[in-house]
C-alpha cells in the first residue's frame, strides 16, 4: 500500500516538474538577470521544501519524546536526511545565480550564512546519531537535538530582517515584482519539490525500518 | 525554594571539585593563551584593522577556551558511575543541570576574565573606557555558549569521538550568539556605543540566552533521565 503510495507521489511529482520546466523555458528572460532568474523556480521551492522537511523533523522528534513510538524516530531520520539533500540543492543553486549576478559564488550575507548553519546543524545531527551505538538513547539524543536545531530555523527565515543584507528581498509579497501570471508555474514547482520529498522520505523511511528489522532479527540470532 | 538550594548544591559541588584539581580551567586558560599566540602570526597585530578583528579574535579564542570546560562538565561524572548516582538522587533533572551550568558559567567566566587583560595586552587595546558595556557583552556570550555547552556535553557524554562532537554541535547552534557578541565587542573597540543598531544584536543575544535556556530546561530530563 504505501509502495505505490511513494510511486503515485513520484510520478505526480515528475509529471509537475516536466510540465512545468517546459511552461518556464517558454517565459521570456528576466530584463537586469536574464535567463538565470528562472532559477528562482527552483532555488525557493527546495528552499521551502528543506524548511519543511525541518519542521516534520521537529514534530516528529517531539512525538517521539512523548510517544516512544519508533516510528516517529525512523521518520525525523528519513525526512532530515531528505531535507539535508534539498537544502544543499538550494545552496547550489543559489551558489549558481550569485555566480552569474553578483560575480561570485559565495558571499556572507546573513541569509546565506543562516542557511550554511542550517546545513551543518543537521549534518552534526545526522553524525550524532551514527556515533550513538545504543537505540533507545540514541533516538532521545537524537530528538532532543533536532529540537535545538529546529529553535534556529527562525533565525534563518526572520534574518533577513533583521540584518542588513545582500541576498535579494522575497519578490512574492507585499511590493514584491513578480509576475503574477507566473506565479502559478512557481506554486505548481513547490508542489512537485514538497510531493519529491514526501516520496523520498517515504522511500528513506521503508529503508530505515528494514534496517531496524534486520538489526533486531540479527539480535535475536545472536541471543540463542 | 528547595530546587534553588539543590541547584546551589550541586553548582558547589562542582566548582569545589574544579578548583581542588584546577584541570579544566588551567588547561582552558593555557589554551586560550595558546590561541592568542597563534592570532598574532594570522594578521598583522599592530595594523589599524587589528581592531575590526579584535571582537572576532576575542570570541574565537572564548569558544575554543570554553568548549574545554564544558567537555569536562558531564564527563568528570563518569569514573565509579557518579553520573548515574547523581540522576538517582532525588533533585530533579532540571536542578542538576542548572546546577552545573552555573558552576560552568562561574568557570568559562574566570578564565574569559583571567584571558581579558591578557588579550589587550598583546594587542594593545585599552579596554578600559567601555569596560561596563564590554563586561556586560561577555556575561551574555558566556551565558549562551554556557547553556549550549553544558546541554551537549550531557549529549555527548557517553558516545564515541566525544571531544570532536561537542564543538561539531555546539558552535553552529551558537552561531548566531557568538556573531551577535563579535560584532558587539568590535563595535566597542572601534568606539562605538549598544545604541541604534547594536541594541538589535544586544536584544538577539538577551532572546537567545532565555530561549535556550527554557529549551534545555525543559528538555533535559530525556537526556539525563531517558
Amino acid at each position: 500500500m504505501r509502495d505505490k503510495a511513494v510511486y503515485v507521489l513520484g510520478i505526480i511529482a515528475a509529471a509537475l516538474l516536466v510540465n512545468d520546466m517546459l511552461h518556464i523555458i517558454g517565459l521570456p528572460d528576466e530584463k537586469m538577470q536574464g535567463a538565470v532568474f528562472k532559477i528562482i523556480f527552483f532555488h525557493v521551492p527546495v528552499a521551502f521544501t528543506a524548511l519543511t522537511a525541518c519542521g516534520v523533523s521537529m514534530i516528529a522528534s517531539a512525538l517521539f519524546l512523548i510517544t516512544r513510538n519508533f516510528l516517529f524516530d525512523a521518520l525525523a531520520v528519513a525526512v532530515t536526511e531528505v531535507g539535508l539533500a534539498f537544502l544543499a540543492a538550494n545552496l547550489v543553486t543559489g551558489s549558481i545565480w550569485g555566480r552569474e549576478t553578483w560575480g561570485i559564488w559565495w558571499t556572507w550575507d546573513a541569509r546565506l550564512t543562516s542557511a550554511l548553519i542550517c546545513w551543518v546543524l543537521y549534518a552534526s545531527y545526522l553524525m550524532l546519531r551514527k556515533s550513538i551505538e545504543e537505540p533507545t538513547q540514541r533516538a532521545i539524543f537524537a530528538a532532543v537535538f533536532s529540537i535545538f536545531c529546529f529553535i534556529d530555523v527562525p533565525i534563518v527565515i526572520f534574518s533577513i530582517k533583521w540584518w542588513r543584507t545582500q541576498h535579494p528581498q522575497p519578490v512574492f509579497w507585499a511590493g514584491g515584482s513578480f509576475p503574477a501570471d507566473w506565479a502559478p508555474y512557481f506554486w505548481f514547482n513547490v508542489l512537485a519539490m514538497m510531493l519529491l520529498g514526501a516520496a523520498m522520505t517515504l522511500v528513506r523511511l521503508r529503508d530505515e525500518e528494514s534496517q531496524r528489522e534486520l538489526e533486531s532479527l540479527r539480535r535475536m540470532a545472536n541471543a540463542y | 525554594m528547595e530546587f534553588l538550594r539543590q541547584v546551589l548544591v550541586v553548582a558547589h559541588k562542582d566548582v569545589r571539585a574544579e578548583l581542588r584539581t584546577k584541570e579544566a580551567v588551567n588547561a582552558s586558560f593555557a589554551f586560550a593563551l595558546v590561541v592568542l599566540l597563534l592570532f598574532s602570526f594570522a594578521f598583522d597585530p599592530e595594523s589599524e584593522t587589528m581592531k575590526e578583528m579584535a571582537g572576532g579574535l576575542l570570541w574565537i579564542v572564548y569558544a575554543f577556551a570554553g568548549a574545554l570546560v564544558l567537555n569536562r562538565s558531564f564527563a568528570r561524572e563518569l569514573p565509579n558511575d557518579c553520573l548515574d548516582g547523581l540522576v538517582a538522587a532525588p533533585t530533579p533533572g532540571a536542578a542538576l543541570f542548572l546546577g552545573k551550568a552555573l558552576a560552568n558559567y562561574a568557570l568559562v567566566l574566570a578564565v574569559e576574565l583571567i584571558s581579558l587583560p591578557v588579550f589587550g595586552i598583546f594587542y594593545s587595546m585599552n579596554l578600559m573606557p567601555f569596560l561596563p558595556q564590554l563586561l556586560l557583552v561577555i556575561a551574555l556570550g558566556a551565558w549562551a555558549l554556557t547553556v549550549i555547552g553544558t546541554m551537549f556535553s550531557a549529549l555527548t557524554v557517553n558516545i564515541r569521538l566525544r571531544e570532536v562532537m561537542l564543538p561539531m554541535m555546539t558552535y553552529p547552534i551558537l552561531a548566531p550568539a557568538l556573531m551577535g557578541a563579535m560584532r558587539l565587542t568590535a563595535t566597542l573597540v572601534q568606539g562605538g556605543g549598544l545604541g541604534g543598531d547594536m541594541a538589535t544584536w544586544l536584544k538577539l543575544l538577551i532572546a537567545f540566552d532565555a530561549v535556550y535556556t527554557v529549551a534545555a530546561l525543559a528538555l533535559v530530563d530525556f537526556v539525563l533521565v531517558g
